[in-house]
């Protein structure tokens, strides 16, 4: 019986193709709306995790002053380098230590300048920071503690200044620095905040503070911790460490600060979650909307077809076989918008992650959900006109202009 | 036209197919209440032509409805082929008309954009016949009906007089004991209406199905074998056509 009626609610949906597109419009728009979003906030997601677990997830970042997030705070007393190296001394959790400066600067190589940062720090910088040697060689520890003058540049600065040419062996200025470029890195693209991770000059620490900086204050000490060790013990213990060296009493709070990337990933990606279900949410207003384009188009059929449910009526339909008719008619109106809304969805979303460069997740769960919501949608908005059908007396149904 | 009151029942079928006994029907409440029948007494038997007249308001509107389970009377009994009908919910009213009765409208009610095999089969589909039974079933009836090969072609392909023989097979494919017409020729003119109700005669005469016609034109009343006439809301007379086809 529900065959029957799945054929007569086709036959009624195909004398009408018009109508039953522009009916199912509503939810097709609907069901590609919150998938298309769900999908991109899910890419979305993904490429910050992505980001954060190529950043080395066992990097734990220590910056004087208190830092509410990422970004610089000024005015406090900076590190040195022998609180660094009293870190590495005391905490045989740490795999690497990298006391770490930063600057900007402009270099320029021939009649080429481009306005870059200088990143200084030890030949751990590299190991801490999860950066691979793309050409020529990293600089040794030699080199650190000589304070020699050579360089490894990033990706982008290669590309600006050096274009085709290979870059191992030419000297590169930085303000009043000229330095050797010794090797490049490996390209890393966007950080999660947005900026490019590779314009940079990376140079031996000792090279930096007798040369650009003029003095020996570390701004950032970057630390890489051993796998499988705790996150808590291993901050709480540098937390130690730096407090003794730098004499707070116990009623004194810290004046530096230690970062996880850890928690600044998942705070992160905690955020784009947020953000795609509230889209999703929005989407799934539209779904609703469309339903009730569903009901009030059904509405309308069922009072321009009264002789029609009459004359079934007359003929011998029971109460619930025209009910029923009408039901499937919206529940495969819906639905069929459901599946339509889906291709959409798929296409839309594969344009889309291609045009913001985010990696496309394929979610079934939300196009299991969506197509269902879809379906329930034909049911719910459906049932109202239904039974208004399924109830009209057949004489005056019969005598119905 | 010589006219005898009240005819006899054909001697081979002692049980009548329909048998209302002082039915009444009564719309409205209190003030507002309407009779539209007072009492009616009809016997019909199987294979009678019953052409059923009257001006309007006379009740026989309300009548045919209750003779086609359309709607139940207010008091007394409606026996159709032996069995109390008057008490039947919606349901079992249905079904009833499904598998016993025809319907033959004036506008003919056919369903819009589908082919005159689907709009013929459609009381197949609520028996829930198999789709090659449908077929087979729906292509004899329009055969029947002189429409073979046009079963594809919709109601707006068709003219009125074909479109009337649609509904006419429509009515027919579930082999129902009695055919109801409700001035199946209104919409028709004469040339037309004589064709169909030729066809309304031969159903009568040759599969022996009892068809009861509501009509206001004299001339298509001739056809029947008896013709009912109502005023007020009783009948006025009831009398046997010796010149019926």
């Amino acid at each position: 019986m529900l065959w029957n009626a799945l054929l007569l609610a086709l036959r009624e949906l195909r004398r009408n193709k018009m109508r039953s597109f522009l009916t199912m419009l509503g939810i097709i728009i609907g069901v590609a709306a919150v998938i298309t979003l769900v999908t991109l906030g899910g890419g979305a997601t993904q490429q910050v995790t992505d980001q954060i677990s190529a950043m080395g997830s066992n990097l734990l970042m220590i910056r004087p002053g208190k830092h509410m997030g990422p970004g610089q705070a000024a005015g406090s007393r900076p590190f040195k380098l022998r609180d660094a190296e009293a870190l590495e001394r005391e905490i045989p959790d740490l795999a690497a230590v990298s006391p770490t400066m930063n600057s900007s600067a402009v270099a320029i190589y021939a009649n080429e300048n481009w306005n870059t940062t200088i990143s200084a720090g030890t030949e751990d910088f590299f190991f801490v920071n999860n950066r691979k040697l793309d050409k020529g060689r990293l600089f040794t520890a030699n080199e650190v503690s000589s304070g020699a003058a050579v360089c490894v540049i990033g990706e982008t600065i290669r590309q600006k200044l050096f274009g085709d040419s290979d870059p191992v062996g030419a000297r590169l200025r930085l303000n009043r620095l000229s330095c050797e470029v010794i090797g490049t890195l490996a390209a890393k693209g966007q950080s999660s905040m947005g900026h490019d991770q590779d314009d940079l000059v990376v140079i031996p620490l000792r090279t930096f503070q007798r040369r650009v900086a003029g003095h020996t204050d570390i701004s950032m000490i970057q630390v890489s911790m051993r796998d499988g060790v705790e996150t808590e013990a291993v901050q709480a213990e540098i937390k130690r460490v730096l407090r003794e060296r730098r004499h707070l009493s116990t009623t004194q709070e810290d004046d530096f600060d230690v970062m996880d990337m850890k928690e600044i990933a998942s705070m992160l990606s905690g955020t784009t979650k947020v953000l795609t279900g509230l889209l999703g949410a929005v989407a799934a207003v539209s779904l609703l909307v469309g339903g009730i384009g569903i009901m009030n188009i059904m509405l309308v059929s069922v009072t321009e077809r009264t002789r029609e449910i009459g004359t079934r009526l007359a003929i011998g339909a029971l109460e619930w076989e025209v009910l029923l008719q009408f039901l499937v008619e919206a529940v495969v109106l819906s639905s069929f918008g459901g599946l339509i809304g889906i291709a959409v969805a798929m296409a839309a979303s594969l344009i889309l992650t291609n045009v913001l460069e985010v990696p496309f997740v394929f979610n079934a769960a939300i196009i299991i959900t969506a197509f269902l919501f879809s379906a329930a949608v034909g049911v719910v908005f459906g049932y109202f006109p239904a039974r208004k059908a399924a109830q009209l007396n057949p004489i005056e149904a019969l005598r119905h202009e | 036209m010589s006219e005898k009151e009240t005819p006899s029942p054909p001697a081979s079928d002692p049980t009548p197919v329909i048998e209302l006994r002082r039915i009444t029907k009564i719309y409205g409440q209190g003030d507002a209440t309407v009779v539209a029948l007072n009492g009616v007494d009809l016997t019909i038997h199987s294979g009678e032509f019953v052409a059923v007249m009257g001006p309007s308001g006379s009740g026989k509107s309300t009548a045919m409805n209750i003779l086609g389970c359309l709607d139940s009377p207010t008091s007394g009994t409606y026996r159709f082929q032996g069995v109390e009908v008057g008490g039947l919910t919606r349901d079992q009213r249905a079904l009833l008309r499904r598998n016993y009765l025809g319907f033959v409208f004036q506008g003919f009610n056919l369903l819009n954009r589908t082919s005159a095999l689907e709009n013929v089969e459609l009381p197949l589909l609520y028996r829930g016949d198999s789709r090659q039974v449908r077929h087979e079933r729906a292509r004899e009836a329009l055969a029947t009906v002189g429409l073979n090969g046009r079963e594809k072609h919709t109601p707006g392909e068709l003219s009125g007089g074909q479109q009337q023989r649609v509904a006419i097979a429509r009515a027919m494919v579930t082999n129902p004991t009695v055919l109801l017409a409700d001035e199946p020729t209104g919409n028709l003119d004469s040339a037309r209406s004589i064709e169909i109700m030729n066809l309304l005669c031969a159903i009568n005469r040759d599969r022996g199905v009892t068809v009861i016609m509501v009509t206001h034109e004299p001339e298509m009343a001739a056809f029947a074998k008896r013709t009912v006439n109502f005023r007020d809301g009783v009948i006025e007379n009831d009398l046997s056509n010796r010149g019926g086809v």
